[in-house]
């Protein structure tokens, strides 16, 4: 193992410290006047290029070395695969906007993110590897008896992954938008060529080496603005540390802020919006065709009286925008009263836990926080991407050390993030709130001109009052390094970063998908005669049809990507994590019953999610479906009751049939016992 | 491995499992669970319900995870089943 680690060590050594001078190097043609344009071109086709060098380098035409990458990853090498792969857009940009939002209970991501990864190295990784296969459909088959628990794997794993998927190619095109200016069209399949390049050629193997340099270029480009802020603001470069006393300035802030007297008018205002927008609603359609009327009279009189132009654009355009029917309309202000209703409630403490009004408040908040940790924890030990890049390690104990080292990687990031929301919240404290809104500085204007921030100013008092300020949560991240005065070289690396965060998960999930395609469904269950280079050829043709079938999903711009991203987590963890487990934890567990568990946790966890988020489907059809939630617990956490019904099914039918076999028995035995049958 | 060093071996890999597991749940679901109580009690200036979701807990989990990686390979080692790094 020795002579193999060592020069790969050096190699990402001499590749980290080059990608260190080519920061250097861009960052004093920046200063000689290369304009930000072409700051973000360099970054984005560097990287791009760099991680197309190893894809094409680690190319290969084994199966082996196409699957599972040879079983030759040294652990440390797999736990930073495993960080990258692991590590989406959504923990990249997603999650330090989160925790500015909802403070306390953004913890969930943080804790449910990394808590997942104890059930992964004590329930899975080890007995996997032991198993040492190629696929998470090919543990089930194995354990619970051929085809149909293969082909139920098999359907779970690419309905959570696919759901997953397009989530990051949809990630590629905002950041390719936004830091290089491409359309966001272009900029999905700009990404999409990325995400081909790496895996096409060489599978596992090329995606196992592009994801640790993709690790090291995503972990660069999250710590370094907000080590810079947490120097400037506390004298100290360890944000970890330091923003536990930055934290109680914020406490002081709030207090102070909350209780304003021009901070309280602005929510007044936004109360008054609220009630109108609600009045409205209740007297549809009339209110539509006042709405509508009245919008032309103070057209006519603005222009009659010679006002600006600008004005009367901006009242033509709310005039566009109102919507044709009264069941458009209702929806359209239903929009309109929560967001105005939200800006007028009181705002939150960042550090309060389960915030709200109210003993039922409190423990609705409660509830929502420890079933969303308790799916994401769950969903965790049960995506396939995860769980196979262990079976890449050369021997069962190195699969142990591996998810010590992944997790340790993942840390890095997950215990920066809650800084960055911390630093953020701190600058908008204190630079932003009660400043003039004319003078407010160049970030907020830069951004607001995509649409990530927008002030209104609602008292009219030429002041920013807290609840006049709107912040996307990506902003966050992408707005650190302006907050903290850098250079756009350190936007561009931040870009980078994320697009190497998108790009990893997307190239595991693809594969992924492939090989549960094509290893699974063609190989294993239609034509198991099938010769290895033409097994190769349809794995990397499905490849290619599912990352185009992903991209044009994305380029469609689905409105519900942030909730995507959770029910890709319920479903995985409600399909599969009950079956699995039981499979090396419980002899007992028949065939009938992971079938019938893994089917039943899998339409609890959809029709739950569906009638709780959806009230109708247009393009099916379907009207009035919607449903109260069980115990006030949102649709994000729909795998509660997933996994639980999927865990009682299948100890119920098992109960009821008869035990395993002898061979499937003797099956557990082995892998549970290192040695095995050696 | 004889078949009572196989039961043995496995028991004890089931005991530490579960003790591992409690540490992970009280940890995770009873300690967030109380956090709006615990949030009086402040460290290196958060509050400790605060604290433990965005670092106390991520860090326990690295232990665990450790803790259990290092106790089973020397559990392998003891009953000699340490593998080579071929192919099993």
């Amino acid at each position: 193992m020795a002579e193999y680690t060592t020069p790969l060590r050096r190699y990402y050594a001499f590749y980290t410290a080059g990608f260190f001078v080519f920061i250097l190097v861009l960052a004093i043609l920046e200063r000689y006047g290369m304009p930000p344009r072409w700051v973000g071109y360099s970054f984005l086709f560097l990287t791009i290029f760099l991680y197309a060098t190893i894809g094409v380098l680690a190319r290969t035409a084994s199966v082996s070395e196409y699957y599972v990458a040879g079983r030759r990853v040294p652990a440390v090498f797999n736990g930073m695969a495993t960080g990258a792969d692991w590590m989406s857009s959504a923990s990249f940009m997603g999650l330090a906007g989160t925790l500015y939002l909802s403070g306390y209970q953004g913890l969930a991501y943080v804790m449910g993110w990394t808590g997942g990864y104890v059930l992964v190295a004590l329930l899975l990784a080890p007995y996997l590897r032991r198993f040492g296969q190629f696929t998470i459909p090919d543990f089930l088959a194995a354990r619970y008896g051929g085809s149909p628990a293969r082909l139920v794997g098999v359907f779970a794993t690419v309905l959570a992954s696919f759901i997953y998927v397009v989530a990051q190619i949809y990630g590629v095109g905002l950041i390719t938008s936004r830091f290089v200016g491409l359309q966001f069209e272009i900029g999905v399949f700009v990404g999409l060529a990325g995400i081909l390049v790496c895996s096409f050629l060489g599978g596992m193997r090329a995606v196992t080496w592009t994801q640790v340099a993709q690790y090291a270029i995503l972990i660069v480009a999250y710590l370094v603005p907000v080590t810079i802020l947490s120097y400037q603001v506390t004298g100290i470069p360890l944000p970890q540390l330091t923003y536990g006393q930055v934290l109680q300035k914020v406490q002081v802030l709030e207090e102070k802020i909350f209780a304003d007297p021009a901070e309280i008018d602005a929510r007044q205002h936004f109360r008054q919006r609220a009630d109108a927008y609600y009045q409205r609603i209740l007297t549809l359609p009339e209110s539509l065709a006042d709405e509508r009327r009245s919008l032309a009279e103070q057209i006519d009189a603005l222009k009659s009286s010679n006002a600006q132009m600008r004005e009367v654009a901006a009242l033509e355009r709310q005039r566009r925008e109102l919507p044709a029917t009264s069941e458009d309309a209702r929806k359209y202000w239903e929009d309109l009263l929560r967001e105005s209703g939200q800006r007028a409630s009181a705002p939150e403490h960042h550090v309060t836990p389960y915030p709200g009004s109210g003993e039922t408040a409190n423990d609705t908040a409660r509830v929502n926080f420890l079933s969303l940790v308790f799916c994401l924890m769950v969903g965790t030990a049960a995506l396939p991407h995860v769980l196979m890049r262990y079976y890449t390690t050369p021997s069962v104990r190195e699969a142990r050390t591996s998810v010590f080292w992944s997790l340790f990687f993942i840390l890095v990031l997950y215990l920066t993030a809650p800084a960055y929301a911390v630093f953020a919240k701190y600058e908008v404290y204190t630079t932003l709130v009660g400043s003039s809104i004319a003078q407010l500085p160049v970030w907020v204007s830069a951004w607001g001109k995509i649409g990530l921030v927008s002030i209104e100013d609602v008292n009219g008092d030429g002041l920013l009052q807290l609840a006049e300020l709107a912040l996307n949560p990506d902003v966050i991240l992408l707005a650190t390094p302006e907050i903290a005065g850098l250079p756009y070289v350190i936007s561009g690396l931040v870009a980078a970063g994320a697009l190497a965060a998108a790009l990893s998960t997307a190239d595991g999930l693809l594969l992924t998908i492939a090989s549960a395609l094509s290893h699974d469904v063609y190989y294993k269950v239609f034509r198991p005669q099938a010769s290895t280079q033409w097994r190769l050829v349809v794995s990397k043709s499905l490849l290619l049809v599912v990352a185009v079938l992903a991209a044009t999903v994305a380029s469609q711009k689905p409105a519900t990507i942030l909730f995507m991203v959770a029910w890709a987590f319920s479903l995985a963890g409600a399909a599969l994590f009950p079956a699995l487990i039981l499979g090396v934890f419980w002899k007992r567990a028949n065939r009938v019953g992971a079938i019938s568990g893994m089917l039943v946790g899998l339409l609890v966890t959809i029709y739950y999610m569906v009638r709780v988020q959806f009230d109708n489907i247009p393009w099916l059809g379907i009207q009035g479906i919607g449903m109260e939630p069980w115990l006030g617990i949102q649709s994000t956490a729909a795998g509660v009751w997933g996994v639980a019904a999927g865990f009682l099914t299948i100890i119920a039918v098992s109960l009821i049939g008869s035990p395993p076999s002898r061979e499937t028995q003797e099956f557990v035995e082995s892998v549970r016992h290192p040695e095995g049958d050696a | 491995m004889s078949r009572p060093g196989r039961e043995s071996y496995w028991r004890r890999n089931l005991q530490m499992t579960a003790v591992l597991l409690t540490i992970w749940f009280i940890v995770t679901f009873v300690v967030s669970f109380y956090a709006r109580e615990l949030a009086d009690i402040v460290i290196l200036g958060f509050p400790l319900g605060f604290y433990m979701g965005a670092q106390g807990a991520p860090i326990v989990y690295v232990l665990i995870i450790w803790w259990y990686a290092r106790y089973m390979n020397k559990l392998d080692s003891e009953y000699g089943v340490r593998e080579t790094d071929a192919e099993p």
